[in-house]
């Protein structure tokens, strides 16, 4: 049974609509005829075993990937080719599967990075250090405190990332990601390679973010536990074929995800 | 014992990103900066002045241009002495043409001309990184070279090349004696050093250093790399070439392309290195290292063994002294005397307490 209250946001509108999308690198299909909605609010979890094209499924998503065919519309639009840094001004913001850190600064520093794009940029302002470059650090830094609080991260903020362990590390990034004031987040594995506690951490702030903020997410993980506990619904990727779309209980019995999983008997 | 932060509150944000938010660094920096414009020029004599301080200042600049770059963007550019050799020509070509120019605005002109031909040789690092970046600024180094001296245009037809600096005045005065010359060089460095450190601090600085730590996260965070590798070689290439007038007006007295050869671009890349990358001091520790040692180990040869051993021999010494000097810090700290400096600043705020 999920965690969350199923009916505390009407999950209806659809804000991401993939359709037919076929995938290839060279002779290799990574994704074939797979059509997926996204819908607002809600926690979407792609699973399925290795090599089966739950990343290259989020790269579509992020825009990062171009499918050859099919068609992806973003709140209703077609989207076309973006460049990589065009899609973060669209709403979408990711963490990575290994920690993509900035490992030269702290923690405050990194989350302050991810608001960059609300910031405006000007060369003279900014050497100054007056006017504009000045009210804009100490206005987004107030809002970089704000996660920070939230992250429950404070006693770090100074300390440069790589001297963090790894489950603050994930953290951080989360709250990198968070620092763009994303619709649409995507999560890679965000709890692969943590103990315990880390994970029942990084669950109740995948729940809080999405409950909060009204953030859509999508995550990837391999976690069947946290997967079926926290996501809405689930989508079951296999050999880049879509098997399986549906809440957690009805994709858990379905007989296609379970031969996935534990190979045909 | 002495350099403790317990006790200074920030209650804002403002106090807590001021430039030195810590008390002792203010006073430390004070202090430095009085040392520099009175201590100095009251002390000194011509002999420092015009043969170390002021040297020692234009290459910082150029060293701190070079650690934008390198050390903030992650960028790495052996073509520095070309784009000093630029802010050089620059500066003199404007000058001849329209000599009523103050030398300050030619400086400028330098400046940004250096910055436009930095850009442009920058152009390659939106496709390549690290090594192949370097051999791609190489090219920089002997274009601009070569370009200086098979095009009289820019020597101004001179017939050796190389051409006597025109005087400087600034507001009726003539700087033309070591005491004035470093002041206007120890200026600019202030100004500059003031102007890279704020905007480290900035959006400008945090988007350099994430291109550089790792560039798949910025662009996935929006920032756009092509032109924030190109600002930072925009604003790299405007200080080497600033600094570059400053060597040829303020040290050498002449405009010649042999000033600006491949070992310039070496040199400033190993005070880099040395100093510290990603640090505003450390262009000035990395100079100081490459500058000041090997003088004082040269003065500290000649006391030691006081006329007993050739001056050749000791000539040979030093430059093994001062080579294994190099070795010992990149093995003691990699990251550079910057990063030794600040190591031992974390271990004086706990001191004499061992937590």
């Amino acid at each position: 049974m999920s965690l969350k209250n199923q009916n505390l946001i009407s999950k209806s509108e659809v804000i991401m609509n993939i359709k037919n999308i076929n995938l290839s690198f060279g002779g290799l299909k990574a994704l074939s005829g797979v059509s997926l909605q996204i819908k607002k609010g809600e926690i979407l979890a792609i699973i399925g075993p290795n090599g089966a094209g739950k990343s290259s499924m989020l790269n579509v998503i992020s825009g990062i990937y171009v499918p050859q065919e099919g068609v992806v519309e973003w709140k209703g639009k077609r989207r076309n080719k973006i460049a990589p840094h065009d899609i973060a001004r669209m709403g979408i913001a990711r963490t990575f599967q290994n920690i993509a850190l900035f490992k030269g600064m702290s923690a405050l520093e990194n989350i302050l990075t991810g608001r960059n794009i609300l910031m405006k940029r000007n060369l003279f302002m900014e050497m100054l250090y007056m006017g504009l470059g000045r009210r804009q650090e100490e206005e987004h830094r107030k809002k970089a405190e704000e996660i920070i609080d939230f992250l429950e991260i404070q006693s770090i903020r100074k300390t440069p990332v790589a001297r963090l362990p790894y489950g603050m590390q994930k953290r951080v990034e989360l709250g990198r990601a968070l620092a763009l004031e994303p619709e649409l987040l995507l999560l890679d594995e965000p709890m692969a390679g943590m103990n315990v506690e880390e994970k029942e951490d990084m669950c109740r702030f995948v729940l809080d973010v999405n409950e909060q903020f009204g953030t859509t997410i999508v995550l990837i993980e391999h976690d069947m536990g946290v997967v079926m506990d926290i996501s809405d619904r689930v989508v079951v990727l296999d050999y880049g074929i879509k098997i399986a779309d549906g809440t957690p209980d009805k994709v858990r019995s379905e007989k296609k995800v379970i031969d996935a999983y534990l190979g045909v008997g | 014992m002495f350099y403790r932060e317990a006790g200074q509150f920030k209650t804002s944000y403002k106090k807590d990103q001021a430039i030195l938010p810590i008390f002792q660094d203010k006073i430390a920096m004070v202090a430095m900066l009085l040392f520099c414009f009175i201590v100095i020029p009251l002390f000194a004599n011509d002999y420092w002045l015009a043969s170390i301080l002021v040297p020692f200042l234009a290459l910082s600049l150029a060293a701190l241009g070079l650690n934008v770059l390198t050390g903030y963007a992650g960028q790495i550019s052996l073509g520095t002495a070309a784009f000093m050799a630029v802010g050089a020509f620059a500066s003199f070509n404007l000058q001849v043409r329209i000599p009523e120019i103050p030398f300050l605005v030619a400086f400028l002109w330098g400046g940004l001309c250096a910055a436009g031909v930095g850009i442009l040789f920058g152009l390659p690092s939106l496709r390549i990184k690290g090594f192949y970046l370097a051999v791609a600024t190489l090219a920089a180094q002997f274009f601009i070279e070569w370009l200086f001296t098979h095009f009289d245009w820019f020597t101004n037809y001179s017939t050796s090349g190389v051409i006597t600096a025109p005087p400087m005045t600034l507001l009726g005065f003539a700087i033309d004696n070591p005491l004035s010359k470093y002041f206007l060089v120890l200026s600019i460095v202030v100004i500059c050093a003031f102007f890279v450190r704020n905007l480290a601090r900035s959006e400008i600085g945090r988007a350099w250093m994430a291109v550089r730590d790792m560039d798949i996260a910025a662009e996935a965070i929006g920032i756009n790399l092509m032109k924030t590798k190109l600002l930072a070689f925009g604003v790299s290439s405007f200080l080497c070439g600033l600094a570059g007038a400053l060597w040829a007006y303020v040290v050498l007295g002449t405009v010649e392309p042999q000033a600006f050869d491949i070992a310039r671009s070496f040199e400033i890349l190993f005070m880099v290195v040395i100093g510290g990358l990603g640090s505003v001091s450390g262009a000035f520790l990395g100079a100081g290292f490459m500058i000041l040692l090997p003088i004082l180990l040269n003065n500290l040869g000649s006391l030691i063994t006081g006329g007993t051993i050739s001056t050749e021999t000791i000539a040979h010494i030093e430059y093994m002294v001062f080579g294994a000097f190099i070795i010992f810090f990149l093995i003691v700290e990699p990251n550079g005397l910057a990063r030794l400096w600040q190591i031992g600043k974390e271990k004086l705020r706990l001191w004499p307490f061992p937590y």
